[in-house]
């Protein structure tokens, strides 16, 4: 009576294959790692990708310019919005025009709001994953107010679609900036308290501690971006290191670990959090009235009154939406910092109505590539722990 | 700056150069990469941002001498030193096959695998050139022009234009 399995284990001697995923509690959207254990140590963890293909770049050669921001959403659906700014950056690259002061500044507090969520999401789930159940509950609440003003903001919660090309969808509402007031106060409060519940916490220290520790040049060589990146010890940040949106304007410091650890980028993230909620405050401060789209009928929509009322504005937007915007000939690479690390698209134009190709640049793929070295000779707990720290996420890695 | 640098110690390399919007590209002919590799590496290109190709079907393969080919292999670099970028394109012909550059990057390992899922390009002494996104008997390469957007029902292996990897099983 030789099942399969005890075959295959007579074959590898005492080594023993487990799947982690593709659905697992802990896997964080549906990726497969097979892991080949000795006893609980991890000899060899291969990852395997791809569950969530959607050829998102294929269908963005077949869609206008416009049509491929909701599916920018779908790529890091923890911050949305974030994908959606990077999105619009590189197409205004490839116009070459720049967005008013206004829509710059609104781009720039939804973008932090949006890193913030993100970044619970990520410390928060960990944190979940180890055993640490109550930060996650704190943590989540102020979730739920940035969501709140998502809503109100784009009219969606998770899939946003908040920005145009050359500006955003529209103002913000009235009673966002109070809300976001109030968020400042409470959410400063809530990564207060999930310090106390983990930083100095001895069971998180023995879980985080040197898990996971990369040298800044392998984190390099590995194509690291983002907060992993930053914990390795290497000051990498795309809002100081080539400003957009006119984020050298703005008052803030970059966290940086030293091993590179999951504890380290627990670290970094939090303190991250603090320097969005410092940004949001000076974007709050200085929040100025004016257009939020760029003055060009050839590229943004004129508004529904004007369509409905004069000729003009009727032929602009049946020319928009039938026949595009005029694109010059050319390729652009612009890549934002999103919560992950570089977000990058490369939009190779062909003076069409779609690009000719597209090219998104998930963060998260290079980091996620070097996770057999990060795991090898570890626990099965630890991958869970280095897993979590990633933040791996399966819509921006698969597209 | 980096681009007088290339002029300099590797006369004749760069056939095509262009400045848009800021971004600098260069097109290097294959033979001359790998050296090109290694000069940017020591000049501090030491972060490989990014690794893709685009198709141009109707492009000719090699015209008088020129470097031509169907696709275009897009690498983008970093110097985080002094922020500069850089992007380096190699044409390549249908079958054609690129040197790897997981020697030098470790972050090339899966981007050129993805070019392979994705564009059928084969990069020469990859460790492991397996497909990333698409299951190993994936008919065709998602990516060509040539493969239908609805992606000529992969299930039933019938109707895809697109070539059959290549005309050869994945292996393992």
């Amino acid at each position: 009576m030789d099942s399969i399995a005890l075959s295959r284990q007579q074959l590898d001697g005492d080594h023993m294959i487990v799947n982690l995923g593709p659905s697992h509690p802990t896997t964080h959207g549906t990726l497969r790692i097979i892991l080949e254990l000795e006893g609980e140590t991890i000899l060899k963890a291969t990852p395997e990708m791809g569950y969530l293909h959607r050829g998102v770049e294929k269908l963005g050669e077949n869609l206008s310019y416009q049509q491929f921001i909701p599916l920018t959403d779908r790529l890091n659906y923890c911050s949305s919005i974030m994908n959606n700014v990077g999105y619009t950056c590189a197409v205004e690259k490839l116009l070459g025009i720049e967005i008013p002061k206004r829509a710059q500044q609104i781009r720039v507090l939804v973008s932090e709001l949006a890193r913030i969520a993100d970044h619970i999401v990520c410390v928060g789930v960990n944190a979940v994953d180890i055993g640490a159940f109550t930060a996650f509950l704190y943590l989540f609440k102020q979730r739920e107010t940035v969501y709140d003003l998502f809503e109100m903001a784009a009219g969606q919660r998770l899939h946003t679609s908040f920005t145009r090309i050359g500006g955003l969808f529209r103002d913000l509402p009235e009673g966002f900036v109070p809300l976001c007031e109030r968020f400042l106060v409470e959410c400063e409060a809530s990564v207060d308290e999930c310090e106390r519940l983990l930083t100095h916490n001895p069971i998180w220290h023995d879980r985080t501690k040197g898990i996971g520790a990369i040298s800044a040049e392998d984190a390099v060589n590995y194509g690291y971006t983002g907060p992993c990146l930053r914990a390795a010890g290497v000051p990498q940040d795309l809002r100081k290191a080539q400003p957009y949106l006119g984020y050298e304007t703005y008052d803030f410091d970059i966290p940086v670990g030293t091993t590179g650890d999951v504890f380290d980028r627990y670290l970094v993230r939090i303190e991250e959090m603090r320097q969005s909620l410092r940004i949001i405050r000076q974007v709050l401060d200085r929040l100025e009235p004016g257009p939020v789209n760029v003055d060009d009928p050839k590229i943004a929509l004129p508004s529904k009154e004007k369509v409905y009322t004069r000729m003009e504005s009727l032929i602009h937007h049946f020319k928009l939406i039938m026949h595009g915007m005029e694109m010059p000939v050319g390729e652009v690479y612009s890549a934002t910092e999103a919560a992950n690390g570089e977000l990058g698209f490369y939009i190779v134009s062909d003076g069409g109505k779609n690009p000719y190709r597209i090219r998104v640049r998930p963060p998260c793929l290079p980091i996620f590539s070097s996770f057999h070295d990060q795991v090898k000779g570890c626990l099965i707990a630890d991958a869970v722990a280095v897993l979590g720290a990633m933040n791996i996420i399966a819509g921006e890695l698969d597209r | 700056m980096i681009i007088e640098h290339i002029d300099a110690q590797l006369p004749g390399a760069v056939t095509d150069r262009h400045d848009f919007r800021g971004d600098q590209t260069i097109v290097v002919a294959k033979a001359s990469f790998l050296p090109l590799v290694d000069l940017l590496h020591r000049e501090g290109f030491q972060f490989l941002v990014d690794i893709t190709a685009v198709d141009w079907p109707e492009r000719p393969n090699a015209e008088g001498g020129a470097a031509a080919g169907r696709f275009d292999v897009v690498y983008h670099w970093l110097n985080l030193a002094s922020q500069e970028r850089l992007r380096v394109k190699v044409p390549v012909a249908d079958g054609e096959t690129m040197p790897t550059l997981t020697g030098h990057f470790k972050t090339a390992d899966w981007f050129e695998r993805e070019v392979f899922d994705l564009f059928g390009i084969r990069f020469d002494g990859h460790p492991n050139l397996k497909r990333l996104l698409t299951w190993d008997d994936f008919p065709g390469h998602a990516l060509r022009k040539d493969f239908p957007l609805d992606g000529g029902d992969p299930f039933c292996m019938e109707g895809c234009t697109a070539p059959y990897n290549n005309g050869e099983r994945a292996r393992g």
